[in-house]
């Protein structure tokens, strides 16, 4: 079992209430999993900018430094801490950000990188690790969150949900995999490097390597379908997508609403009952072996 | 008739209330206000209690029902009226996985559609489905009957033993050992009375067709042994 919630903002009216909306949804699936919580928020990107979101267990000693240590290696950047977590913002170019922390900083651990995500997640029950990233203030067009009761691999940080494998997308799971081993090989002789023995990170990877050889979101999807062999329940956010995916017995619970203001995923009923208009919202359960996709129209 | 908002009376409290009505008390119509997606609303009643509840319902809703009629107004989460005994339980809205799974006895409506394994395990329990039914649909159902007025999806009524399965439109695909079987006089007496149970009107049981089981799988067969 694990509680999952999405949201998907069509009106921008709602967008400073991303975070709160989002934190009340997953704080009512609390007891979906208590092990750890993570949360996926998009926010609005700024041109010429990328974020990197970063973790560490001794944020005092390995990200109080962060800002000065890129500046001395020529990366201008501005870095915001938050608990154990900090946003490193840089008009650098990210690949050569990650170069210098792999090198210099090995323990600061990688969340999110992208345009627009930013990766929230620790161990222990969703109100406090809500509270500690004080993810109510934050503003944003979509977001994910999950609360994990973990089977397949070990309650750490790294396992918790949601896994990004790429720039500016995000994957939550509620099931099992049992292909996750084979595929894995797969994927690392296409030089894909893997965190965890996850099965869901597995999943994650598998999107990002078929939209790297081109895929749109919905077709990368339509193809899981195919190679992934378990049970599941996905929600996945790129940077201005949100999609949904049931595996074909569909045993692991979704309930979605959508009304004009916004797309709305619960792995219960119970998530969706303090969004705003909800008495009016179209509610249905979405059907086993069916991609869902949402995307914001492109900006120029 | 005693209200129960569980916006601010806990759940518990509502279910040990229901429990604790004597036979022959005057106040056996309950209404529920806020259920908000809750778990176990109403479950356990015993004797014939009349339940009114006033929005969506999360899992196992009115389980083990034993002689109430219990309304749902609004949507229901997995598992709703899951084994029971007799009794209405009627869901205005749609019903997710596993209606009336493992039902023994009673009558359960549905006025929107059911999702996958509607009827699981049924074992004399009747359910009538207004809408669509999803996958796995009456999988090992023992007695009883389920009477769909839209379509069925994939593998009904597989490995079936002996429910009755009426289907008024279309059938994705049938179980292992589930078959199309006439409608002979007795089905439409069935079918008719279900509607009529129902308070469905503007249907005949002429626009049904019949499926069960083709008794196959009842007893070892030696040429199925490569499948053990």
């Amino acid at each position: 079992m694990c509680g999952i919630v999405g949201l998907f903002l069509k009106d921008p009216r709602l967008e400073p209430e991303l975070g709160g909306l989002l934190s009340d949804m997953l704080v009512t699936m609390s007891d979906r999993g208590p092990d750890s919580a993570g949360i996926a928020i998009y926010g609005k990107p700024v041109r010429g900018h990328s974020k990197i979101t970063v973790q560490s267990p001794d944020p005092e000693h390995d990200l109080r430094v962060l800002e000065n240590n890129l500046a001395a290696a020529g990366i201008a950047s501005s870095v915001e801490l938050k608990d154990t977590h900090a946003v490193i913002d840089s008009t650098a170019d990210p690949h050569a950000m990650r170069t210098f922390l792999a090198s210099h900083h090995p323990h600061v651990r990688i969340m999110s990188s992208g345009e627009s995500i930013e990766i929230y997640k620790e161990i222990g029950l969703p109100k406090d690790v809500v509270n500690r990233f004080d993810i109510r203030k934050m503003a944003g067009t979509h977001g994910i969150g999950h609360t994990r009761m973990a089977t397949e691999s070990a309650v750490t940080t790294l396992g918790a949900h949601p896994f990004s494998t790429g720039p500016d997308q995000c994957l939550v799971h509620n099931g099992s995999l049992s292909n996750h081993n084979n595929l894995r090989r797969e994927l690392v002789r296409e030089s894909i490097v893997f965190e965890t023995e996850n099965d869901t990170e597995v999943a994650a990877a598998y999107l990002t390597a078929e939209m790297a050889k081109g895929k749109n979101l919905r077709e990368a999807l339509t193809s899981a379908l195919e190679d992934l062999d378990g049970f599941f329940t996905f929600v996945v956010g790129t940077k201005s997508g949100f999609g949904v995916l049931r595996d074909p017995i569909a045993c692991k619970p979704a309930v979605m609403a959508e009304t004009d203001g916004y797309v709305a995923f619960g792995s219960e009923y119970r998530a969706l009952v303090g969004l705003p208009d909800i008495e009016s919202a179209r509610v249905w359960e979405p059907e086993p072996a069916t991609v869902y996709f949402w995307e914001h129209a492109k900006a120029a | 008739m005693p209200t129960f908002d569980l916006s601010i009376t806990p759940l518990r409290e509502l279910n040990s209330a229901l429990h604790r009505v004597e036979k022959g008390s005057n106040d056996t119509h309950f209404d529920i206000l806020n259920p908000r997606g809750h778990h176990a609303v109403a479950v356990g009643l015993s004797g014939s209690l009349s339940v009114e509840i006033k929005g969506s319902v999360g899992y196992y809703c009115a389980g083990m029902n034993d002689g109430g009629d219990v309304t749902i107004h609004g949507s229901a989460g997995p598992g709703v009226a899951e084994n029971m005994m007799s009794g209405k339980v009627t869901v205005e809205g749609d019903a997710s996985q596993y209606a009336g799974a493992t039902g023994r006895g009673g009558l359960l409506i549905i006025r929107g559609n059911a999702s996958s394994r509607c009827g699981i395990s049924m074992k004399g329990i009747d359910i009538v489905v207004q809408g669509s039914i999803g996958h796995m649909s009456a999988f090992m159902a023992q007695a009883g009957n389920l009477l769909v007025l839209g379509n069925a999806g994939d593998a009904l009524g597989d490995s079936i033993y002996e429910a009755r399965l009426f289907v008024r439109g279309q059938v994705k695909s049938l179980g292992s050992d589930c078959i199309e079987k006439d409608m002979r006089p007795e089905h439409h007496e069935i079918v008719a009375d279900l509607l009529r149970r129902s308070g469905i009107t503007g249907v005949t049981s002429s626009e049904f067709k019949r499926y069960g089981s083709a008794r196959k799988l009842y007893n070892f067969h030696v040429d199925n042994a490569d499948a053990y």
